[in-house]
């Protein structure tokens, strides 16, 4: 046990959490008297200085249209926002710049895939294999695809700790599944889902598959070429960085092949009366001016994670989920929502006759942001007969400490509605 | 920094814990359901409206906050024995006094007790937990098929 500590130790630096909370200037507030404890970061993560002055700097100096001008400010504002794109290529271990499409967030993403790769390609008889712990927007856009197509939707169940049942994913996949849609980490539960082995069984099934990464890219080291994703795409605001923006993953094959999303400029290379000539990836699917300053954050923030390291993030946040996971196992009336084996995290949970809704009322007066709701995961609430839950979500930023004061208000919460 | 008690105030944990008019009306003539997509609350209110269009009965059943599970309570309350006019003069009342707009009419019988709703006011996200029942109550009398929903 020692030794192997000592391994781990050298492996993976510890992550100076002090330095990371001195970097984002949000959490340093209070909110009704009480020292701001965030723990909303699935939904958006807070900014470091380092995004907050890329954008800045983006907009006092470099700013001018990308791909346009020869003139010095678009060099340097195409120079910022390709430099992103080589940015992002790096962090997911793309083969090519051409496979990193700037889109509006992981919503866009998946919506590109259903519609550019889905609906020229799909029809009566075909199937789309999702599951039940989707977000809702990988299951209302192939909801869509389906309606437009004539094909099925299929679902893989989840079981009681909120993990997938992979057997039924076996049974489910078959030669007429041709798009299989799942997330990497659960939104709502927290489960890490194993990608990999599924894109190698999906693959032998003769289907593509699209990967959901936005609760994953912030918290595990993300290989697009060894899970062999076909597409995974990603939110930048959950990443530390800007909102309206992310990325779009596609093997080139795949995207070289697939018409359009949308038409404009910027995606073509000729356009007559007659005809149009569309441009080269990833442009192809870039229409219009894009969102260059979000580019430029997100940049940043892809860059500020790679500096601490992937791995040192996952283990600090680990630790934190696995002590907030032990209070909340030994807090009486609290009920955990997903406990699978393999979790980062998220805590979703409920207390005994006490509506989600006024637990987070009640922890927002001691400080303390969570989210309650459904977390856009309707079919998971549905699987665990449970309107709503409240969800603390952790980040690289959050301590300990967050954790004693989440469970001082859940305290409290049980005083207020004893 | 607004203070917590001026929102929950004990009558609303008593009507949470013991919701008055609670459970199905077998016999209603109006029925109307209402839904909070943002928190997944879900209402379904039961109206028996007499041949002189007074409410002689009402009652909700569902799932949801105590904000929204109290104002439905204190809401049935209220309207029981109320005519439908009156209703709709209770209705435009107590969404005045939640969003803030103005102070519940005291001209109205009863309408004091709506007032410990009012602490929502200091609440933008939880003002639709408290008209929920509200708008559910008057889709049942203006007839629509449609459930509410508070987006």
């Amino acid at each position: 046990m020692e030794a192997n500590a000592v391994t781990i130790n050298i492996a993976v630096p510890e992550l100076d959490v002090e330095r990371v909370r001195g970097e984002f200037p949000a959490l340093h507030q209070q909110v009704h008297g009480k020292p701001l404890v965030y723990l909303d970061s699935a939904a958006s993560a807070q900014k470091p200085t380092q995004v907050i002055e890329a954008v800045d700097h983006y907009y006092r100096h470099d700013h001018a249209n990308v791909h346009r001008g020869v003139h010095a400010l678009s060099e340097r504002a195409t120079n910022a926002y390709e430099g992103a794109r080589e940015t992002a290529r790096q962090f997911l271990n793309a083969e090519s710049v051409s496979e990193i499409v700037f889109v509006r967030g992981t919503t866009e993403g998946i919506n590109l895939v259903a519609q550019s790769y889905g609906r020229s390609r799909l029809g009566a008889g075909d199937e789309v294999l999702i599951t039940e712990m989707e977000h809702h927007s990988n299951i209302v856009p192939w909801q869509l695809l389906c309606e437009q197509t004539g094909a099925t939707l299929k679902w893989v169940p989840i079981n009681d700790r909120g993990e997938l049942v992979l057997d039924e994913y076996q049974r489910l996949l078959s030669d007429k599944t041709r798009i299989v849609a799942i997330t990497h980490v659960s939104n709502a539960l927290g489960t890490i889902v194993p990608v990999q082995d599924m894109v190698a069984q999906a693959h032998a099934a003769g289907a593509v598959v699209v990967i959901d990464g936005a609760q994953a890219v912030p918290h595990l080291d993300v290989d697009v070429r060894a899970i062999d994703a076909d597409f995974y795409t990603f939110s930048g605001h959950k990443v530390y960085g800007p909102t309206g923006i992310g990325i779009l993953y596609g093997k080139q094959a795949l995207l070289d092949a697939m018409p359009p999303y949308q038409g404009g400029g910027e995606m073509i290379k000729y356009v007559s009366l007659e005809r149009t000539v569309y441009n080269d990836l990833p442009y192809k699917f870039e229409a219009g001016t894009p969102n260059i300053a979000g580019a430029v954050g997100l940049g940043a923030a892809l860059q500020y994670v790679k500096g601490y390291g992937l791995a040192a993030i996952a283990a600090h946040e680990h630790r934190v989920l696995e002590c907030a996971q032990e209070r909340a196992e030994s807090t009486s009336g609290m009920r955990l929502i997903g406990t699978a084996t393999h979790k980062a995290s998220i805590l979703s949970f409920e207390i005994d006759g006490i509506h989600p809704h006024d637990i987070g009322t009640v922890l927002d007066h001691e400080g303390v942001a969570v989210r309650t709701g459904h977390h856009c995961a309707m079919p998971v609430m549905q699987h665990f007969n449970v309107p709503a839950t409240a969800r603390a979500s952790l980040a690289m930023y959050n301590t300990q400490a967050d954790i004693d004061a989440l469970f001082a208000g859940i305290d409290k919460v049980k005083e207020w509605f004893k | 920094m607004s203070d917590l008690r001026e929102l929950y105030q004990e009558v609303i944990f008593d009507h949470n814990r013991n919701p008055r008019n609670f459970g199905k009306l077998d016999a209603a003539n109006r029925h109307a359901e209402g839904f909070n997509p943002l928190c997944g609350d879900e209402l379904r209110l039961y109206m028996i409206v007499d041949d002189s269009s007074v409410i002689e009965d009402i009652s909700f059943e569902g799932h949801g906050c105590a904000i929204s599970k109290a104002s439905a309570s204190i809401m049935t309350e209220t309207l029981k024995g109320k005519s439908l006019a009156e209703a709709h003069a209770y209705f435009d009342s107590f969404h005045a006094m939640a969003t803030g707009e103005d102070d519940v009419d005291t001209e109205l019988p009863d309408a004091e007790k709506l007032e410990v709703l009012s602490g929502v006011r200091s609440y933008p996200a939880r003002v639709k937990c408290a008209t929920l029942a509200w708008h559910t109550a008057r889709a049942a009398i203006d007839g629509g098929s449609e459930p509410v929903t508070t987006e």
